[in-house]
């Protein structure tokens, strides 16, 4: 069992940070790697990237969208209450070096994640450009603490109602196209978002890394329900991400691959409703 | 209670009659009328002379109308013309002539006389001879659920032996003095011992005498395959069908747990060394008693939610119910064993970290990769390998969906590909989940199929289709990127290969379509780098496995053994134990010495 020590709720209640006190864990985790969560005896096995962690509490920080049954779950789950299972830290760390300048985008949830990452790499040393997008001011995520960790920070909504009106793949273009001295860029948000931001720097040839987030069962290589095509060879984001060379994933399967839960989903929580 | 007479009436047996003069056989077996019928000559006619099940009573079967009492005074060989009547005997019972034929029992030549009043039971076998011909009872098989009822339920196949039964098929065991069957056992339980014990009507010591060798005799006596292990070299297999150990074994486990008899031994030393054990399958489980016994302080290491590794999460319900698992789990839990679930060894803990906290430390995490055949479209939506399917069932109760959280993958028509154990527990799984339609294919033949022969026969009564000799080439998909269909390829069987199975070879030409809207791929297993990518000193070989030396089940790493499927890749569970076994006797001379 594992005790919620803070919730906080984020982005008008749709998003909810949890620290978590698991102190085995937060003393391995790294940026980029993430944990499977079970709710209670009924529940299903989600992973979660791991948002922070303080090794010193033994804190780890979990920040989630609610979209299906558990996640609805969790946000009705209060500070001091208990998740049954938590296991960690899984996946590979995200390859943090120092390279000089590097682009962290994140849009949505995915910049719960992409902060960890960033705060990694301005660590090493890196000149850290971020851009992080949402559909409105109300959504977004985190500003202040990416403003912090980045050098330099661009907003985007896209609705307009905060920074620039627009997609992130706008701000990020313009970097590409401006700065030469670009060395990666870190992507994570959307499957549309990723793939977007794939193409475009594709076209700059810019090396991309994304973290990918499939459906996945125990987390530890053993099921093969995370598999991703990536160079066209089959990958168990669990084992071997769940980081990868974004231009060489087959977006539009892991899309699919992710869309075929939908109607369970709805099931679960219609449900759980009566 | 279940109606079992029937049952050991059946006359299955190869023995048969001579005639004592010039040994010529008589016999010829009745298959529908289930007796052992010998030719003899009565008044210059044929007649035919029936000999029960257990050959102690004769009629006759001809178109002399003898009535009962009468006395057959002239028999003789329709061969040598000489008369089978014994001048020097009569009977024991009325004092009535007495004929005689020779039987065979176990490549013996018995003398077998009996009474020529017809309808007197009284033959002049003497009792020692009497115990060789054992193979009158045939083997007895576990009562099971209807086939058309188990399907609508997770509930176990077989119901078990009665006590009735476990006697009758105990009584068969002939105490052979070298006992092969403890050769075919990896962990060498005193199988004749325990069969006596049950003949004896000592229920709690048989239970006792297996738990001397093996602490998951519930288990065991479930998944084991005994087929090709102790009842293999049974010797009366030789001529008949071996003694059911694996069916006893069940028995005893089931009635000391279902009795209350099951007790926690009493660990006399208490030993200031800790062990840990990596995972909590059989081998771990095993490795974990046995030291525990010993006095050391075992803490077994889980990675997922639940205790008991492939037992709990591919294992069906109805193969191997939980409960029986979490009792032999809660079982060590009260010896004294404790359990930590949710660690990646390799992630949450490295084993070096593990190190400076016990003394040695025990790998037994199974080989949990899924294999995929990398086939095009093998990513489609709906297309699981059996890992995923049978830990959503098993282990997340997917089939609960939606009182469970995890959905139930589901499919109108599906397709297992795999011929093994693993295959046939997903095709029941489907079928018990709402799908009629579930097809096996398998590239070999059904000679080569891997899986029980129980399984196999289990599958076949519950309706799931064999489709043999055919392989997947590539999978089809809707335009939702769901599988709707599967090229296959018809072979045939070449020269044996490394295995000594037959090789299977495609025949050109035979492609065809099988429409079907789930797949999953029952191909094999490999093993799992996690706990390796953080300790690289353990040497593994070219397939990933753990090199261990044989005699210890001990790595390149000193303190670290290894057993089990990550040491020989996927095999049995009783295998697995009995590595465990050998890793357990190993710890526990070198930190005696140390």
């Amino acid at each position: 069992m594992f005790q919620i020590t803070r919730k906080q709720e984020m982005a008008k209640g749709s998003i909810i940070r949890f620290d978590v006190s698991a102190p085995k864990i937060a003393a391995k985790a790294k940026a980029g790697q993430f944990v499977i969560i079970r709710v209670n005896e009924t529940g299903e096995r989600i992973p979660m990237t791991i948002a922070d962690k303080d090794e010193f509490s033994g804190i780890i920080t979990i920040i989630f969208q609610v979209v299906g049954k558990t996640t609805a779950l969790m946000r009705s789950l209060k500070a001091g209450e208990l998740i049954r299972d938590i296991v960690g830290p899984l996946g590979k760390p995200a390859e943090v070096e120092n390279l000089g300048t590097v682009i962290m985008v994140g849009g949505g949830t995915g910049v719960a994640i992409l902060h960890h990452v960033a705060k990694a790499f301005k660590e090493a040393g890196n000149y850290v450009i971020g851009i992080i997008g949402s559909k409105e001011k109300d959504l977004l995520i985190l500003e202040n603490e990416m403003t912090a960790i980045c050098d330099e920070l661009v907003v985007t909504t896209d609705d307009g109602s905060w920074g620039v009106r627009g997609f992130v793949t706008q701000p990020l273009e313009k970097y590409l196209s401006e700065r030469y001295d670009i060395k990666l860029v870190y992507a994570i948000g959307p499957i549309v978002m990723m793939k977007n931001i794939c193409k475009l720097t594709s076209k700059y040839n810019v090396k991309t890394m994304v973290s990918l987030n499939p459906v996945m069962i125990d987390g530890t290589g053993m099921c093969g329900g995370c598999r991703v095509t990536v160079d066209n060879k089959t990958q168990f984001c669990c084992v071997d991400g769940p980081d990868f060379d974004g231009k060489l994933v087959d977006f539009d399967e892991l899309e699919k691959r992710n869309n075929m839960y939908l109607k369970d989903e709805k099931d679960s929580l219609l449900f759980s409703i009566r | 209670m279940f109606e079992h007479d029937v049952k050991y009436l059946k006359f299955k047996t190869y023995l048969n009659t001579y005639c004592p003069h010039c040994r010529n056989t008589f016999n010829y077996e009745r298959k529908e009328e289930k007796y052992l019928v010998f030719k003899a000559k009565y008044k210059e006619q044929d007649i035919d002379l029936k000999l029960s099940p257990y050959l102690d009573v004769f009629d006759i079967d001809s178109t002399i109308p003898i009535i009962e009492g009468d006395i057959l005074e002239d028999l003789i060989c329709p061969k040598c013309k000489n008369s089978l009547i014994v001048t020097n005997l009569v009977c024991g019972e009325c004092a009535s002539p007495v004929a005689e034929v020779i039987i065979t029992a176990f490549s013996k030549l018995i003398p077998y006389y009996f009474c020529l009043k017809h309808g007197c039971e009284w033959h002049g076998l003497k009792k020692a001879d009497e115990n060789k011909i054992k193979l009158k009872i045939p083997r007895q098989e576990m009562p099971e659920q209807d086939q058309k009822l188990r399907v609508t339920n997770h509930t176990e196949v077989p119901y078990g032996y009665t006590s009735e039964l476990a006697h009758l098929e105990a009584g068969r065991c002939l105490q052979c003095k070298t006992p092969k069957c403890v050769d075919g056992c990896p962990v060498n339980i005193d199988i004749p011992n325990f069969i006596r014990l049950i003949t004896e009507e000592k229920l709690d010591d048989a239970a006792k005498k297996i738990k001397e060798r093996n602490v998951l005799p519930a288990i065991c006596g479930r998944v084991c395959p005994q087929e090709s292990q102790c009842e293999k070299l049974c010797i009366l297999g030789t001529r008949d069908k071996p003694v059911a150990i694996g069916h006893l074994e069940r028995f005893l486990a089931d009635y000391e747990r279902k009795m209350g008899l099951v007790k926690i031994p009493v660990i006399k030393t208490k030993l200031n060394k800790k062990i840990a054990v990596v995972g909590s399958g059989p081998a771990g489980l095993t490795v974990a008693a046995d030291l525990q016994q010993l006095g050391y302080q075992v803490t077994i290491f889980e990675a997922l939610h639940e205790p008991g590794g492939v037992l709990v999460y591919g294992i069906p319900e109805f193969r191997l119910p939980k409960s029986i698992v979490s009792f032999e789990i809660e079982y060590l839990k009260e010896m004294g064993v404790r359990v930590e679930l949710n660690h990646i060894i390799g992630k949450t803990i490295t084993v070096d970290e593990l190190l400076q906290h016990f003394s040695a430390v025990f790998i037994g995490v199974g080989a949990g990769l899924p294999v995929f055949m990398n086939l095009e479209g093998e990513n489609l939506g709906n297309i699981f390998s059996s890992n995923e399917y049978l830990t959503r069932m098993n282990l997340m109760k997917a089939y609960k969906f939606p009182e469970y959280d995890t959905p139930k993958p589901k499919g109108n028509k599906i397709v297992v590909i795999g011929g093994g154990n693993v295959a046939m527990d997903s095709a029941r799984t489907a079928l018990r989940t709402g799908s009629s339609d579930v097809t096996i294919v398998y590239r070999r033949s059904r000679q080569e199929l891997p899986a029980r022969h129980e399984e196999i026969r289990h599958a076949g009564e519950e309706g799931i289709k064999f489709m043999l000799l055919t392989n997947p080439v590539r999978f089809l998909g809707t335009d939702q990127n769901m599988v709707k269909g599967m090229e296959c390829i018809r072979m045939k069987l070449g020269e044996p290969d490394a295995s000594g199975r037959r090789r299977p070879i495609p025949i050109e030409g035979s492609n065809f379509i099988l429409d079907c809207d789930m797949v999953v791929v029952a191909v094999g297993t490999s093993s799992n780098p996690v706990l390796f990518q953080t300790t690289p000193d353990i040497n593994r070989n070219k397939w990933g496995y753990v090199e261990v030396n044989p005699e210890t089940n001990e790595t390149s790493k000193e303190f670290v053994y290894a057993g089990g499927d990550i040491v020989t890749g996927s095999a049995t569970v009783i295998e697995a134990m009995g590595a465990g076994r050998i890793a357990a006797n190993a710890i526990n001379k070198k930190l005696s010495a140390v």
